[in-house]
């Protein structure tokens, strides 16, 4: 996911400056910072599904991370959780039923949300 | 926002590959649509939304018609759309942060079809042409 979503809006590049080659859509893809990165915000999504009766608390770190330190505008966070959706369907097929990525556009909204939730 | 000639290459490519699913991809991305973002629904209060609905089959059809018609005159889409921008401007008055919803829906419906057509390139210039079609259907609402 974090690959294509620097591929199809490539100015959420501006975020990894220091992640080395992002000049081509292959260089991109075969970069390992950022294999390495996307595998980081995936298994802290993974978190949230493990504690989904408590969202806000899981992000509640790193909501404070994004938006002291990191200085990312939450409407990243809306494109990336789009992104998922569609590599999810790409992997899942007819499986990703429509009540399916129901749940998914609201999981990956209420995550946007919680990462947005400590910003000030 | 720009289609270079590699998004109309890209874009020109995906729809010949859907070929003659464009109508079902449309009735698909509308019903998905309406599930995933019910307030979607607002628009429809005339039509049967039931699963299988030959209204949703049939608006589908005419969705699917108009994103072919765009991408086969790619280098004019408002020229090619452009009473279908009256038409959404005068009556139908879609507040254009649907289009967004319908686009990615589409885009899922591409996804899950095609999976191996939509690779990051293609899932960006079909992205751009999406949103530049939503663009021009709202480009006259003021």
């Amino acid at each position: 996911s974090l690959p294509r979503l620097l591929i199809v809006y490539p100015w959420t590049q501006r975020f990894f400056s220091n992640f080395g080659n992002l000049s081509s859509p292959t260089a991109i893809l075969g970069n390992p910072m950022i294999r390495a990165h996307g595998k980081k915000v995936l298994t802290s999504f993974g978190e949230a599904v493990k504690n989904l009766d408590d969202i806000k608390g899981t992000f509640s770190k790193l909501s404070e991370l994004h938006c002291e330190k990191l200085h990312v505008d939450p409407e990243n966070f809306r494109l990336l959780g789009d992104i998922l959706v569609i590599v999810l369907a790409s992997h899942f097929g007819k499986d990703f039923t429509p009540a399916c990525q129901f749940a998914w556009q609201k999981l990956v909204g209420v995550v946007a949300h919680a990462l947005a939730r400590k910003y000030h | 926002m720009v289609l270079s000639a590699a998004d109309k290459t890209n874009v020109k490519g995906v729809f010949g590959k859907i070929g003659g699913q464009a109508d079902a991809y449309g009735a698909e991305a509308l019903e998905r649509m309406f599930t995933t973002y019910p307030q979607t629904k607002t628009y429809f209060p005339h039509f049967d939304l039931s699963k299988g609905s030959a209204q949703v089959k049939g608006h589908g059809k005419k969705v699917a018609a108009a994103l072919v018609e765009a991408a086969n005159n790619i280098d004019d889409i408002a020229g090619a759309l452009s009473k279908l921008s009256d038409l959404h401007a005068q009556k139908l008055r879609v507040d254009p942060v649907n289009f967004k919803l319908l686009g990615q829906c589409f885009l899922v419906v591409v996804a899950i079809h095609n999976p191996s057509v939509l690779t990051p390139e293609v899932h960006a210039s079909l992205d751009k042409f999406l949103c530049a079609v939503g663009t021009v259907l709202t480009a006259k609402y003021r």
